[in-house]
């Protein structure tokens, strides 16, 4: 399997092409949300919560996929599917592992913007 | 909503709820880049409470929300759209198969997954739009079909009470009749009618249709009414009859027809006249003996036969007071059981060998045959009735004229009418005549008889007499016209002459006759020459005399032959 792109800039084009004025609110509200998203995620692991921890990597799954952000998306859904099974005993490093992403994309699409 | 505006793509109103801003904020701008109108929710409440308010056409809704998720959101909305179709699709980044069907489950249409594409979404809400509108005409002709439905019954309703009031009336409420009819449809194939007759007697006729529901009532009405306008007049039954057979067969498409009975009973005489045309045979319970006599048919039913060919003939029966006649449609003998086999004339005789009081037997045979029946179905109306023989007086019906209660009564009456010279051109004294004479019941069914014989007198009196025209003119063709010029010549010029006509009518039980005397003012003629050659006249001028002969007892020239007198004479035979 290759190693997916960090962002799909076709995803992110046909956006830019459909929201016109509201694309910079868009990656503005996006990384705003990631963070917030991020954060709670940090809380959930401390707490053990699983349940939670789902759901939010669920959602934030989704939102990466609208964006075009494949390989976020892919890690969500990778901790997603591990959550499921049971499997909680590394959520400090899978956690780091979508936060360093998160941060690699977020650059890149700030870059896209100017 | 309308079609024009279900069709408009560009007018559809579309709710997004989905608890992601940006994916919330792409879809608001796919959906109103597209043309529709946004409405947006951010969780499952906010999503219901908004549907309530702004009536979407579509629903947009992400499967996991706060509050209230989008599998719960979905079932309420489904639930206050109703009879709408709301197409509900799920925005979902979820894959496995549970979570899939758990969408459909709670009523669901589709699914859009994430990333959200512009072109499988405007497919998406074009063809959902496209069923709405399908979905739309179904709703509009279903509720259409119910109203049309329920004004079928409305009408049904009113038409029954019409067919009821006309089919099912006349003296059936009489203390001695007894009656039940159960239809299988709301309008029932079998009909009932019973009247009095002038002379006390009552006329009562039990009519099956071919078919049941309302194409078999339908004939029931003309029955009805020509039954209740004719037996309230005095006609006799075969006169009754041959009316019903030739307006069935008139207006009865091929194939219908009514099989009936009908019996007129004569209180006085403790006697019945019979006529039963394809139904079961009825039945005369004596009470005397408990013996029974069958009436069988006899006929063929109404409306079958052209009326040449229809018999009218009647079978008569002697009855004791007390004594009961029962009639039935072929319900009672083709009623079913469960296992489908027939209840059958032995069974229905059995009831009848079995009975210790004759007042029970109706009760008796009603209730065997629904026994019978059990938990089978009705699959024919069902129709039964009991006549008890008994005094006129003891029926308890309201009297309509003294010969009801006094039919032994002799009824005597002359009366004198004379045409002047004035009004031979332009009146016709004949259907003035005719009316006067069939106000008497026992004339009634003679009226064409009793026009034939007036027609000829009174014009012999005016032609050959008032004006003196020679008949045997009108033995040639040539003298024909010759003779019909001559007479309206003299017509247009006449100032003096008359003709008188007499009648004198007497009347009773067992018959009557009606005496005509015509007397002209003209010259006579030597009526002795006739004497013994009366039937054998022939020719254009012989031919009404002779016809006169066939149809009175006597017929006698007076004076110098400007007078002649005919008796027209009766026998009772109901």
């Amino acid at each position: 399997m290759n190693v997916l792109q960090h962002i799909d800039f076709d995803t992110l084009n046909a956006l830019k092409g459909v929201m016109e004025d509201d694309f910079n609110f868009l990656i503005e509200t996006f990384i705003q949300d990631s963070h917030d998203r991020l954060a709670k995620l940090q809380k959930f692991s401390a707490d053990q919560d699983a349940d939670n921890i789902r759901r939010a990597v669920h959602s934030f799954k989704g939102s990466c996929s609208n964006l075009g952000a494949l390989r976020l998306a892919s890690l969500c859904a990778l901790l997603e599917r591990k959550v499921l099974e049971g499997q909680c005993d590394d959520l400090a490093v899978d956690l780091l592992v979508i936060e360093e992403e998160f941060f690699i994309i977020k650059q890149m699409m700030l870059d896209f913007l100017k | 909503m309308d079609a024009i505006a279900m069709n408009d793509l560009h007018g559809l109103k579309i709710l997004v709820a989905d608890d992601t801003d940006t994916d919330r904020l792409i879809l608001e701008t796919i959906v109103r880049k597209e043309g529709h109108q946004v409405v947006s929710a951010k969780n499952g409440l906010e999503a219901v409470a908004i549907f309530k308010q702004e009536r979407p056409d579509i629903v947009l809704l992400d499967a996991l929300m706060p509050e209230l998720d989008g599998f719960d959101a979905a079932r309420q909305i489904k639930e206050l759209a109703g009879d709408e179709l709301v197409p509900v699709i799920f925005l979902t980044s979820l894959q496995d198969t549970d979570s899939l069907v758990r969408c459909l489950d709670a009523g669901g249409d589709d699914f859009l997954s994430k990333p959200y594409n512009r072109v499988i979404l405007k497919a998406k809400i074009k063809s959902f739009n496209r069923m709405r509108g399908l979905h739309n005409t179904m709703i509009t002709q279903r509720n259409q079909l119910a109203q049309h439905h329920q004004r079928l019954l409305q009408e049904q309703a009113v038409a029954k009470q019409v067919f009821d009031n006309v089919a099912h009336s006349g003296c059936l409420n009489a203390s001695n009749v007894r009656y039940f009819l159960s239809s299988l449809a709301v309008f029932n194939g079998d009909v009932v009618v019973a009247a009095i007759r002038p002379n006390g007697n009552m006329m009562v006729l039990l009519g099956d249709f071919t078919g049941h529901g309302l194409p078999a009532a339908i004939g029931a009405m003309p029955l009805a009414s020509t039954f209740y306008g004719m037996v309230q007049k005095g006609f006799s039954m075969s006169d009754v009859l041959r009316e019903i057979n030739k307006k069935l067969k008139t207006i009865l498409p091929v194939g219908l027809f009514c099989c009936a009975t009908m019996i007129d009973f004569n209180f006085r005489r403790k006697r019945i006249k019979v006529w039963n045309g394809g139904l079961p045979a009825g039945m005369i319970f004596h009470v005397a003996d408990g013996s029974i006599t069958p009436i069988s048919s006899s006929h063929l039913p109404l409306g079958v036969l052209p009326e040449k060919s229809f018999k009218a003939d009647a079978k008569y029966y002697d009855l004791e007071s007390g004594d009961r006649v029962f009639m039935w449609s072929d319900g009672i003998h083709e009623a079913r059981n469960s296992e489908g086999e027939m209840f059958g004339e032995e069974r229905l005789l059995d009831l009848f060998k079995t009975n210790e009081d004759p007042v029970a037997v109706f009760d008796e045979v009603l209730l065997g045959v629904k026994n019978f029946i059990g938990s089978g179905e009705q699959d024919d109306d069902l129709s039964m009735i009991e006549i008890r023989m008994d005094s006129f007086e003891n029926l308890n019906l309201p009297v309509a004229n003294y010969a009801q209660l006094h039919p032994a009564a002799t009824v005597e009456w002359e009366l004198r009418f004379e045409v002047k010279p004035t009004s031979f051109k332009t009146f016709d004294p004949l259907p003035f005549l005719l009316n006067v004479l069939t106000e008497e019941p026992d004339l009634r069914g003679f009226s064409g008889s009793l026009y034939t014989i007036l027609a000829e007198l009174y014009s012999n009196a005016l032609e050959h007499g008032v004006l003196g025209l020679d008949g045997s003119l009108k033995k040639s063709p040539e003298g024909f016209a010759e003779y019909y010029s001559k007479r309206e010549q003299l017509l247009n010029t006449i100032s003096d002459g008359y003709v008188h006509i007499y009648f004198t009518y007497c009347s009773n039980l067992e018959g009557g006759t009606l005496t005509l005397r015509v007397e002209d003012s003209g010259q006579g003629f030597d009526y002795a020459a006739r004497i013994g050659k009366e039937l054998s006249t022939k020719g254009y001028g012989g031919r009404g005399i002779g016809l006169i002969e066939n149809l009175c007892k006597t017929v006698r020239y007076y004076g110098k032959g400007n007078k002649v007198e005919v008796v027209f004479a009766w026998v009772n035979d109901d």
